[in-house]
């Protein structure tokens, strides 16, 4: 007895430094990131300095300039759109799927969504390139545009909005939706005036997610979005997201160049990590 | 607690043990060291992995740094052998160069579109925004979509050295990477003009891509006319070296430019030298 009593406090030993050096190792990598984007960023930041990062004439690196503004404008501008585009839509299939549709269909609809999620961001991106860039150009040309990378990033984070906001529905606690029944209110009043707001954290949190993920998403946005560097007039002109900056450039790129592309991934990271913040923040302040 | 201590004398062991694996490296491996043109590195790269299958105790390490670079490592012998994706200048005529492969590029348009050529002056218009309209080059009336390469690509600074431009000269609409994307875009957009690897580029329009290939100067933009020289916007890649090369380096450099890295000359979408 005694000396199973000895061995089990010794797997608890051992599963704690497990536990431990896993999460240690979750937080050191995340760390050794945030350290190494600064160290490789740190030559270009102390030659070429802050300022001329938002000042310079344009994105020439080879000619000596180096001004990633329109690129985080148009970094911003993307998630945006595809947020605005995504976020109504993926919220309403969550609710028609929980609230309308029979439970056969509502299964079948969350299958797909899922579905959906797991197709290779490549894999949209060749679709747009192939099927709705030319389509965009037919109508407003070049067609590799800001309206085209939106909407490859809507489609792309669609599923995190509806099946984020799927979970935060069901997640309602059964009373409130009984009680709300047992008043009598309308279907459309109890999802509009019960249903979302007690689900409110949930959502927005889904919403931040997929925004986080729209900034970061690289390929697809790089194969529609035309790549040319400037602040757009319009939905259909040409645009570079800072990842797809990266992308293109990174593998030929040397010395000061180089570094300041690290510096574009350490501003997109710090974004990233400003974004989660927020999210964090906001999901406590409404839970509490 | 024991769990601990031999945690420790395995922490104390590990820089010796490093050591002794460093030692054994250095001491097993013969060096090569190639520096120089981007363009060339990713090539010199394959080869040399190749190289290194054939002869296990051969080490090729390659280095970018741009053409220059590698002339001036070659002279200064820093490096056994330099990478320079051009000829030789005249005050380079002291060292020696081989050519393993050539480089070459052409414009590219969709099928559909009429214009058949367009003179240098032209294609420096529309790539500075100066002509703006394909009816202004004999073509349908339609806006003209200019692609452009990235900076840093090999195809982007062959282009701007022979039509004498900078790239911020340049007004594109569409940014893209790789050949493979520039196809794309040029295949799905009747109005666009784009520059490619003339490989590829032959490749895809001969296996049904909407694409077709203009000339130069009356020549035609094909994979046999940059072999024979004869097509402009090309350049050799070259392997130089200071003096005659020797041993390892003269091995390195007959392998480079024989039959048995044509494979690999070609997946990288240069093309490879013609042999009697």
């Amino acid at each position: 007895m005694s000396r199973s009593h000895v061995n089990k406090s010794h797997a608890d030993d051992i599963l704690r430094i497990a536990l431990m050096s896993a999460a240690v190792l979750a937080v050191g990598v995340l760390l050794l990131i945030l350290l190494f984007l600064v160290r490789e960023s740190w030559p270009a930041l102390q030659r070429i300095g802050l300022y001329r990062f938002v000042s310079d004439a344009g994105w020439h690196p080879l000619e000596g300039a180096f001004n990633l503004a329109p690129m985080l404008i148009a970094t911003f501008a993307a998630a945006l759109g595809a947020i605005l585009i995504a976020g109504p839509i993926g919220i309403a299939s969550a609710v028609f799927g929980r609230f309308y549709a029979p439970p056969v269909i509502a299964e079948t609809f969350r299958r797909m969504v899922a579905l959906l999620a797991g197709i290779p961001s490549v894999v949209f991106g060749l679709w747009g390139l192939t099927v709705l860039v030319p389509i965009i150009a037919k109508w407003q040309p070049p067609g590799a545009s800001l309206l085209a990378g939106m909407l490859i990033l809507a489609f792309m984070v669609l599923p995190t909005v509806a099946l984020t906001a799927d979970a935060a529905l069901k997640a309602v606690p059964k009373q409130y939706l009984h009680g709300a029944n047992a008043l009598g209110i309308s279907q459309a009043g109890l999802i509009f005036n019960v249903a979302i707001p007690a689900a409110r954290s949930g959502l927005i949190g889904g919403i931040l997610l997929a925004t986080a993920r729209a900034l970061g998403e690289t390929m697809a946005v790089l194969m529609v979005a035309g790549n040319v560097v400037q602040v757009p007039n319009s939905l259909f002109d040409p645009v570079r997201v800072l990842t797809a900056n990266i992308a293109l450039e990174m593998a030929y790129a040397t010395t000061e160049h180089r570094s300041a592309l690290f510096v574009s991934g350490l501003a997109l990271m710090l974004l990233v990590v400003g974004l989660a913040a927020m999210a964090g923040k906001l999901g406590g302040r409404l839970h509490g | 607690m024991k769990f601990t201590a031999l945690l420790k004398k395995a922490g104390m062991l590990l820089p010796a043990v490093a050591i002794l694996f460093q030692i054994n490296t250095v001491q097993a491996a013969e060096k090569l060291v190639l520096t120089g043109a981007s363009t060339i590195a990713p090539l010199a790269a394959e080869i040399g992995k190749r190289f290194e299958k054939q002869n296990p105790d051969v080490r090729v390490d390659v280095q970018t740094g741009g053409s220059s670079r590698g002339v001036s490592d070659a002279r200064s012998g820093l490096a056994d052998i330099g990478m320079a994706s051009r000829k030789l200048k005249a005050e380079e005529s002291d060292l020696k160069s081989f050519t393993i492969a050539l480089d070459g590029v052409g414009l590219i348009l969709h099928k559909d579109n009429p214009v058949k050529s367009l003179t240098d002056q032209q294609v420096i218009d529309i790539y500075t925004g100066k002509i703006t309209n394909w009816k202004d080059v004999g073509g349908k009336d339609a806006r003209i979509t200019v692609v452009n390469k990235a900076e840093g690509r090999s195809t982007l600074e062959l282009f701007l050295n022979y039509y004498k431009l900078k790239n911020s000269d340049i007004k594109p609409q569409v940014v893209i990477g790789d050949n493979q994307q520039g196809i794309k875009t040029v295949a799905g957009n009747t109005g666009a003009i784009g520059y490619v690897s003339i490989g590829t580029a032959e490749f895809d329009a001969g296996n049904g891509v909407p694409i077709k290939l203009l000339p130069l100067n009356g020549i035609a933009a094909s994979v046999e006319n940059v072999r024979n020289g004869s097509f402009p916007l090309s350049r050799p890649l070259n392997l130089v070296t200071k003096t005659a090369p020797q041993g390892l380096a003269k091995r390195f450099i007959e392998f480079a430019s024989s039959k048995n890295v044509d494979d690999l000359v070609e997946a990288q979408y240069f093309v490879p030298l013609s042999r009697k």
